[in-house]
Parts: C-alpha cells; structure tokens; sequence
C-alpha cells in the first residue's frame, strides 16, 4: 500500500441554518486502496464527499492531495487535481450514446464537427484498459443500471481522475451487477487509483475494502483495517447513541387491528423489486417503529399505504377496508393520518397561510363548509385553537407558512395529521432536520394519542427515536421485514444494527405470527 | 369537391405548399434549438413579426435585400437576448417573457410602422426590396418536379437547407451536443464543467435569428410589404410543429410540410364554395388535431413503458 | 414590523418601481421620436381626465378589462397557462348577439339571457384545452393559442350563417333590439349597467376564489399540486374547473361588452383583450380584488395614449413597450430581491436584539 494521497484535516462543515454537518474530522486515504466510508443517514458522509468534491466549501480545515494544501471550489478544480465522483443519481444524458456521454464538454474535434470515430476510440481504448466493457455506440437509456454506472466510472477515468468517490454505489444494483462491479474496482486497484467506498453494507465492505473509517454524528469515530475488526464492532461503532432523549411512557394496551399489510409486493419503474411481500400490522393503540437504513422500500411502502402510489399484488387493509381502488381522499376518510418525510413537497403548500395549509384535509366537511362557502369564523377560531395546542411560533394563522422555521413548519403538519382524529397515523421521519424542542414536543404529542387509542406507525432512520417511541418494532431491510421484536425496550441498539446492515435476518414463528394476526 | 382534387394535385399546388411552408419552417426550426437548450421560446411569433418590420424599414432605407434580410436576423437575435437576459438573469417566467414580448412586438411594430410609413396597416408606401426568386437549372427542366421545386424565394431554399444544416448543427458538432446535453440534463452538463446558461444564451440567439429570417421571408418574400400581425400566428404553429417533430429537424420539417399543406389549402379553397371562415381555420384546427394525436401517442408510450416493467 | 409586512410592502414597492422605469422608458421614446414632446406627454397623462366623456371612455374600456383579468387570474392561480381568454371573450360576443337577435324576451330578461349564454359557450371553449391536458397532457398553452383562431373563424362562420345583416354595408349582425342592450348610466358617456355586472363579477370571483372550498381547492392545487394530491383534493377535477369558469368569465365579458358599447355584432377580428388579461392579472398579483385597479390602470394608459394618438403626432402603441416591460419585471424574481432579502435579514435581527436586550 502506498503513501498517503489524500489527507482531509480538521474538516469543520456548519450549514447556513446551523446545522453542524461535521465537526474536525480527519480523513486520510492512502494511495491505491479501497477506504470505506461508513455511517448512518446524517452522519456527514455526504457532506464530506461533497466537500472534496468541490460541491461544498468548509468552515474550517484543509484537503491535502498528495502532500500538497489545495482549494476545491468547484467540481472543475476536483478533477483538475484527480477527483473523480460517481454519483447515486447518474449525471448521464439518456437520449445520447456512452461515446457522446464520455467526451462531453471535452469533445474530439475535426474541421469544427465531433470526431465521432474519436469518440469511440477514446471510449474502447479506456474501457479496454480498465477491463470496464461497453458498447460506446450504444445509448444510456437502453442500458441497465449497472452499465451506467460503468460510464459514470470511464467518465471519471477519462477526466483523469486518480481518486474516485463511489456515493453508495451498490444501492441501485442487482447482487450480479454488484458482483461484477467489485471485480471492476480490485482491476481499478491494481492499476493504482485509489477508491473511496461510501456503504451501509458491512458485507460489502468486508468483501473489498482495505480500510474503514466511521463518521457518527459528524464526527470521525476511527479508522481501521477492515480485516481487523469484525461486522459486530463495526456496527457497534456506527450505530451508537449519541444523545438520549429518554421518554416516559406507560406499557401500550393495543386492540383491534387498525392497518394490516399483507405480502404487498412493490417493482419500480426501474424494474427493481422494492418491496418483497411484506407483511406487518398495527393495532390501536399501539407504536409500532420500523427502524432501517433508508433505502431499504420505506418510502415506497408508505407511499403505497396513504395512496400515494398504487400496488398490485397483495392487500393493505385499514380498519377493515382493502384501499386497492380508493382515493387519497378516501384512504384520509378511513382515518388516516399521514407525516410525509419530505415536507415541502407533500407536508405544506410554503406560499399558503398556515390556516390555508391546516383545513387541506377537512375543508370539505360540512362543520368547515356550508354548501361549498367556506365557514370563515369557523376556520379561524379552529386555526387558533390548534396554533394554541400546537405550540406555533407564528405571529398569526394569516402568515405564510415558509416564513416559519423547520421546526414549526412540522408543528403545522402535525397540527393538521393529529387533529383530524385519526385511527392511524403514519409518521415518517417526523423529526427531520428540527430543533429539540420541536421533536420533543412531537413525542409528546404522539404518546397521547397512543393512550387516546390512535394506532401509530412510525418510520425512522433516526435509531434513538425509533427505539424510545416504539412499543413494537420490526426492521426493514432489503424490502422485507427481517426482524420484529415485541418489547422494543428489551432490544440492544447492537442487536437492532445487524438487522439494519443484513447480518443478521430472522426467520421464525415471530414473523409468521406477524403475517397471519 | 370534384373541383379540388384536380387543383391539390397539380404542380401550382404543390409548389404552394412550399412556399407557404417556409416561414413556419423557419421558426419550427427556430423552436426545435430553444426547446433542444431547455428554454421554450414563446416569444417566435413576436419575434417574426419584428423581423418582418425591420427588414422591410431597412431595406427601403438601403436599398439593399442583404441588408434588409441581415436586419432581420439581427433583430431576432436582439429580441431573443431580451428573452434571455429577463428569464436567465432575472428569473422571469420565461412563458411570461415570451407572451410579453409578443405583446411588445404586436404594439410595437405598428408603431415603427407609423413612424416610418405614416401608417397603422400596411408598409406600401415603403419602396422596400424583395428576397428574389430563382430557378435552379437542371432541376427546372425536370418535367413537374422542376415546376414544383425550381423557381422558389432563394429563402425557401435556405429554410430547406437550413433543415439540413440544423440536423448537421445539432448532431454532429460540439455546441449543438452540449445544447442537447443542457436542455435534456442540465446536472449531466454541469457536472462536466459546461456553462448552463450559457449554452442558453447561445441557443435563443440562434433561435432568434432563424425566427428573423422566417419574419424576413413574411414581408421580403411571401408578399413584398408588411401589415400588422401579419405573422398570424405562425409561431404558435411552429411551437406545435416542433412537438409533433419530436423535436427532430426531419420530423419537424414533415409536420411543418402538413401545415404548410393546410395553409395552401386554405389559399386554394378560397376559390371554392366553402365558407371561408372554415377555409381560415384548416391550419389552425390541422395543429390542434396533430398535437392531440401527439398527445395521444407520447401518453400511450408512458403507459406501454410502465406496464412493460411491471 | 412583520417579515410578512415587509413582503407585502416589497410587493407594491415592486410594481411601482415596475410601473416607474416603463413609464420613464415610454418617456424617452416620446421624447425621440416626437416634435411636440409635451403636448404629448401632457395629453397621455392628463388626458383621460380632461373631460367627462374622456373618462368615461376610461371607465368603459376598464369593464372588458375587469372581466378578461379575472378570467386569466382564476386560471393562473389554478398554475394553468390557458390562453382562452381571448377565445372565449370572443364567442362570448357572438353568443349574445345569437341571443339578443333570434329572440324576443322583456327588457330585464333579455340581456340577462344572452350573457348566461355567452358565458356557458365562454366556458365550454375553456373546457377543451383543460380537457386535453388532463386526458393526455397536451399542452395546454399551444392547444389554447390555437383555438382562438378557430374561436374567431367559427364564431364569425356562426354569427354570418345565422344572424348577418346582409344590409349592413359591413360584416356585422342585425341591429339589436332595445330590449337587448344594457343601459347607458351616465349621460355624456358610454358607461353601461355592465359596470354593474363588472362589479358583480369582482366580488363573485374573489368570494369564489377565497371562500369556497371550490376555489381553496384550486388556490392549493395552484401553489403545490403534489401537496393538494397528498391532502386528498381531486387535482384533475380542479384543472379542469378552473379552465372552464377562466372560459366563463371571458364568455360573460365579451356579451357584456358587445351588449354594452355596440349596436350589432361587427368583430371581424379578435379583440385582444384575452392578452391584455395577463398583463391586469399580472399587475393584480392574480388576487381579483386588485383586479378593477390594474383594468383601470391600463384602460387609463390606453385611453390616454389614443388621446396623445390623435392631439400630437405620437402613436398610442407605445404603450406596447409599457405592457411589456411592466409583465416582465413584475414576473421577474430578482428584480430588486436583493434589496429585499437584506431588509428581511435585518429585520429579524433587529427583532433578535431587542429579544436579548
């Protein structure tokens, strides 16, 4: 192994609204490796690829490529030093050929038009040289996505990139694709260009990777040699608790059966199977946590749930009614509540007042509207009431919701989803990106409603939340459930781990129990 | 009816429909650059419109046909920066900008008009210069082919010229892969270092300035003065055409070629005894009929794709 | 003082700054092209308020405007780019007249029919292009651009076919009987009981627009389509509505104007006012309470401007440059935003301080 080529030192990274993205971290890569870098969502990988990468600039600290202090300000300044990205969302243009793709921006020229055959040649003599076989003549949107991401590689190459970043490469590909990717990279290796890894998947890491080194929270947490340490502590490492927001709850008394998913199966535009007949229920008066690394078919199967989406094989009842032909409107009407994880998009309409984004899902009942005339007064006080209940910031229910901060902006969704009397409640993400008084208050907030009855379904990467909120919790990985544990206080955050990274996958009574309630 | 299969087959009629094609040529192919870049250019028809004023002021002032058809060009280029700088600069809703400066060149033009005409109509008083017709030996002597391909506007040959020369521009030379690149995935572009809005720029000036000789053609060509909205709405027709072209220069010259086909049938039909007003509407009715049936068969596609993956 | 105050603020701050820089530019091309400079600017300034019947032509102009700016606010809020409008004001027209000629209703009835008719062909025209979009995704810009020019063709095929006087030296209808005609209602002008119906029309949209659950449902739809699907509203549906009552309030401003301000049918052409909705709602933030000011606000450049046409040797299509650049600076998100942002930031630290002192 050779020396060090890429030193990142002290990096400090604070985001405009405060948020530390990482805090002195140290990242060394040495030349001709495959380096992991692990952590959990948030933990500050991205923000730190995009950093070297040129997307980002730090606070404080500095990137040292082979020894020598650089400035990265642009992507343009992180190729010209040897930097190359790989993307998770390709940066390909589908109507035009890999060739097309590979020389864009630094094209082949003759007498003023592209050299075409140049194109190609350039392509194959690359690709022949790292062994990474495409068809230059073909186009990218013809080609699955492992081949893209094949290009994406030989775009990088050919701009001469010695270091390359692969953000989450494995998590598009089929486990074949996967497997013929690695081979890929040990090529890249012993041709001497060095490769940063960035997974949630210890498999993988132990398959290829020299070295790892774990970002928690935003801070570096150690560096190893990956043939030192096992999976466990790995995990160990990676999916601690930093900060424990302990909450005081009574055991749950669950009743009858409010959300029964039954082997839904979900294959996305793609091609790709997301969801592998999962199967999971949840009762009144119960929270039921599904923790996993995101990815793994949450958002989907909540999009599927509130009918968002629509799903072909299997059945999702609530409250005793199959929502396969049923409108949004109808699915709400059954008594569902919905927390979207992305909040702008779906949570609020910015440009709205917060009394506007508050009747979005009852402004056609008859106490909001008489014959269609909206009931102003009515309105008004109920608005008031809930920014009272609620807990809003705000100087009125007139003022438009994107002048609240993130965190109050949440209180108005959960304002609208908790006070329309639920049955369930599917809460995705609910605390992203707010401030602690916020998140606490939401747990308040959904605790009462368990003990008022109200069955809640709580989606998470966030593992303390989803540990301390839940009363039963199951473990989404791959699409499936792997795991399902009754008590989740009798669970261990190291346990919870191996089931998030698929080390570990339960197959037993527990789950056949689950599918049949 | 009898009387108007004899007149569509003949070689006057056909050699109509060319000549009735060109401006909408023009600005489809005018549309097809922009749209290529990721900017939709309302403004084609304003822009034409300008275009023909201009033309017909500055070659009765010179004198000179390449001056006045120069001048056009130049004022497509002009109005198509004004279109940029206001919705890449400055954030305008380039839909708006566009409706705009159609708006702008409606009012506009006749007030130039006025100024140097002394009238609110037409340009008559004006001795301007007309873009001449030429026959092209060989090809004339071709029995019915010469009669319908020889002895056009040198403008209606470098519209179809310029079908070739846009295909050329676009698929096999640097800038034209990058305006695609832009207009198709504007990430893809930056991420290899290629200027966004640049690319832009460049593609609305080229647009603007093939939307200028499409407005030249009108009033230097197609009749030899200019009238108020004499554009008629050609380059809302060119936006259709572009569509139903898939954006092509092929496909779009093809469907420019049926509503250029609809226009002379409408010229023709006026001989006829059918209500002129449905005679008018041919053109327009033929566009919304075609992007429907676009509509139609792009919906279809998407649904085939989706069923087909599942 | 609220941040949300200082939106507000910045919003009118905008528009007259807007208003400023492309009464300033029409300045310097009067002041080019013209000899007699200030009896131009005097007359186009002035002008409309220089006489009873002057500003009464201002009044009457601004009633199509009322009707033609609401029917593109409804549809912009609604996020639709259908250009109908001037389709619709057009059939609206001829509808009428159809009315106003083959029937023989009492005087209080008459009109009241013939524009309840040209608003349903208004708003069956505005159904078409939403139809298309829902149904298949054809644009609805394109497809509605070109419908206008069949509206035009069409309804003047329909008006000649059936109520064409063939004595009248002009294409135009029969005379309309006296029952038909909206009454003048000031003496020395033109105004006509339309402003009424004008007026009504103002209220009718904005109570539509801002308390109805129809019109909170296409207000949603308009700001963030996803969000309004995620609630459980029938997005479809909404498109489609709001294109078709667009249509409608175009249909009833042509009948109100055709039976207001002429005696028989004669557009040969289409009017325009389609277009010189966007430019009123545009100005009135697309919220029909600032519609009348923004309709009269152009009816006043536009009279003052034919005023200035026919006193001095400038022609009154100067005002095209004034539209223009009024549209696109009003449109355009960085024009002074800037300045803005910095006062916002400022404010909410001013407010931090006095927090912590």
């Amino acid at each position: 192994m050779g020396n060090e080529i890429l030193l990142m030192k002290n990096i400090t990274k604070v985001y405009p609204n405060g948020i530390v993205a990482n805090k002195d971290v140290n990242f060394s890569v040495n030349e001709g490796e495959i380096h992991a870098l692990m952590g959990e969502n948030g933990a500050g990988k991205s923000t730190l690829m995009k950093m070297l990468f040129g997307l980002e600039t730090p606070e404080e600290g500095e990137i040292f490529i082979n020894g020598k202090a650089i400035k990265i300000d642009s992507p343009t300044t992180a190729i010209k030093n040897g930097i190359g990205m790989v993307h998770q969302h390709f940066m390909l243009v589908p109507s035009l050929t890999i060739a097309e793709n590979m020389v864009l921006g630094i094209e082949p020229r003759k007498n003023g038009f592209i050299d075409f055959k140049k194109a190609v040649a350039i392509t194959e003599e690359i690709s022949k040289k790292y062994n990474l076989i495409v068809d230059p003549e073909a186009k990218i949107e013809d080609l699955p996505v492992g081949m893209k991401q094949k290009v994406e590689i030989l775009k990088a190459l050919l701009r001469g990139a010695e270091i390359l970043i692969l953000d989450e490469p494995t998590a598009v590909l089929t486990p074949q694709e996967t497997k013929e990717l690695f081979e890929e990279l040990v090529t890249l290796k012993e041709k001497g260009h060095t490769i940063i890894f960035i997974s949630h998947k210890l498999k993988e890491i132990k398959e290829i990777c020299d070295r790892i080194t774990i970002l928690r929270g935003g801070r570096s947490v150690g560096v190893h040699h990956v043939k030192d340490v096992t999976q466990e502590e790995i995990s160990r490492l990676m999916v601690g608790r930093d900060v424990v927001l302990k909450i005081d709850k009574t055991p749950a008394k669950p009743k009858e059966i409010v959300l029964k998913v039954k082997e839904v199966n979900h294959i996305d535009v793609m091609g790709k199977n997301i969801l592998n007949k999962i199967s999971f229920f949840v009762r009144e008066g119960e929270i039921v946590g599904i923790a996993g690394v995101e990815g793994n078919g949450q958002r989907e199967l909540i999009e599927l749930i509130t009918g968002l989406d629509q799903y072909d094989e299997g059945s999702i009842v609530i409250c005793d009614k199959e929502i396969r032909d049923l409108t949004i409107k109808q699915i709400r009407d059954l008594g569902i509540s919905h927390i979207s994880e992305d909040r702008m998009t779906y949570g609020v309409a910015e440009f709205a007042s917060i009394e506007e984004n508050i009747i979005s899902d009852r402004f056609d009942n008859k106490d909001l509207n008489n014959k269609g005339l909206l009931k102003i007064r009515k309105i008004q006080s109920l608005v008031k009431q809930l920014i009272d209940d609620y807990k809003v910031k705000c100087d009125n229910g007139q003022q438009p919701v994107k002048m609240l901060s993130g965190g109050n902006i949440q209180k108005v969704v959960v304002a609208r989803e908790f006070s329309s009397s639920p049955k369930i409640i599917i809460a995705n993400q609910p605390t992203r990106g707010i401030d602690v008084g916020a998140i606490e208050f939401i747990y308040e907030k959904l605790i009462q409603l368990r003990d008022e009855g109200v069955g809640v379904l709580l989606i998470s990467s966030d593992l303390n939340e989803v540990m301390e909120l839940s009363d039963r919790l199951l473990v989404m990985y791959g699409g499936e459930v792997v795991a399902s544990f009754e008590d989740s206080t009798k669970v261990t955050e190291e346990e919870l781990g191996m089931y998030m990274l698929g080390i570990k996958k339960q197959v037993f009574e527990e789950k056949r129990r689950v599918e049949n309630e | 009816m009898e009387n108007l299969l004899p007149i569509i087959f003949s070689t006057s009629f056909a050699y109509s429909v060319l000549r009735v094609t060109t401006p909408i040529l023009f600005a489809s192919l005018a549309a097809i650059i922009s749209d290529k870049a990721g900017v939709i250019n309302i403004g084609l028809e304003g822009i034409m419109l300008f275009a023909a004023l201009m033309g017909v002021i500055s070659s009765a002032f010179t004198q000179s046909v390449l001056i006045g058809v120069l001048c056009a060009v130049a004022t497509g280029v002009l109005l198509s920066l004004v279109l940029a700088y206001f919705s890449l600069n400055l954030k305008s809703d380039i839909i708006l900008t566009g409706i705009a400066l159609n708006l702008f060149s409606s009012g506009g033009t006749v007030f130039l008009l006025f100024l140097a005409a002394q009238d609110k109509g037409i340009s008559v008083s004006l001795q301007s210069k007309v873009v001449p017709e030429i026959s092209i030996p060989l090809i004339n002597s071709i029995p019915v082919l010469g009669e319908i391909l020889s002895g056009h506007n040198i403008l209606t040959y470098v519209s179809l010229l310029c079908v070739f020369l846009i295909h050329l521009f676009l698929y096999k030379t640097p800038l034209g892969l990058r305006i695609r690149a832009v207009g198709e995935t504007p990430n893809a572009a930056d991420s290899v270092g290629i200027s966004v809005r640049r690319i832009q720029y460049m593609a609305l000036m080229i647009s603007g300035a093939l939307a200028g000789l499409g407005g030249a053609y009108m009033s230097m060509g197609y009749v030899s003065w200019f009238s108020r909205d004499m554009t008629a709405g050609r380059g809302f027709i060119a936006l259709a055409a572009e569509a139903m072209g898939r954006g092509t220069p092929l496909g779009t010259f093809l469907a420019a070629i049926i509503f250029g086909f609809a226009d002379a049938l409408s010229n023709v039909m006026q001989s006829l005894r059918v209500p002129a007003e449905f005679v008018q509407m041919i053109p327009y009715v033929t566009t919304i009929l075609g992007l429907v049936i676009y509509s139609i068969k792009q919906n279809n596609k998407i649904k085939k794709y989706r069923r087909n993956q599942v | 003082m609220s941040n949300k105050k200082i939106e507000t603020q910045f919003e009118i701050i905008r528009t007259f700054v807007a208003i400023l820089m492309a009464m300033t530019l029409a300045l310097l091309i009067i002041l080019l092209v013209s000899k007699q400079p200030v009896d131009a600017l005097t007359s186009f300034l002035t002008g409309p308020f220089s006489s009873i019947r002057r500003f009464g032509n201002v009044i009457e102009m601004t009633i199509p405007f009322v009707f033609s700016g609401l029917a593109v606010c409804v549809m912009f809020q609604a996020k639709q780019f259908n250009m109908i409008g001037e389709g619709a004001f057009y059939v609206g027209g001829v509808a009428a007249s159809f009315i106003a000629v083959k029937f023989l209703l009492p005087a209080g009835i008459h009109p009241f029919a013939a524009i309840l008719f040209g608003g349903v062909v208004g708003g069956l025209v505005g159904l078409l292009p939403g139809f298309l979009k829902v149904k298949w995704n054809a644009n609805e810009l394109v497809s509605s651009l070109m419908l206008n020019y069949v509206c035009l063709y069409l309804g003047l095929y329909m008006m000649k076919s059936t109520i064409r006087d063939p004595n009248a030296g002009m294409i135009g209808s029969y005379v309309f009987p006296e029952t038909a005609m909206l009454k003048k209602i000031l003496a020395g002008t033109r105004i006509h009981s339309g402003l009424f119906i004008a007026i009504l029309f103002i209220a009718l949209t904005y109570l539509f627009m801002y308390r109805t659950k129809w019109g909170y449902a296409l207000r949603m739809t308009g700001l963030n389509e996803s969000f309004a699907k995620y609630s459980g509203i029938n997005t479809k549906r909404v498109i489609i509505y709001s294109q078709v009552i667009g249509g409608l309030i175009a249909g009833i401003g042509g009948a109100t104007e055709i039976l207001g301000m002429y005696q028989r049918f004669q557009w040969s052409a289409l009017p325009g006012y389609g277009f010189d909705g966007i430019i009123i709602a545009i100005l009135a933030r697309n919220n029909p309470i600032f519609v009348p000011i923004a309709a009269f606000f152009l009816a006043y450049l536009r009279v003052g401007a034919d005023i200035m046409a026919r006193m001095t040797d400038v022609p009154s299509e100067v005002i095209s440059a004034i539209q223009a650049i009024i549209i696109v600076l009003i449109a355009a998100k960085r024009f002074l935003a800037k300045w803005q942002h910095k006062r916002i930031i400022k404010n909410s630290q001013e407010k931090l301080a006095v927090k912590e002192g």
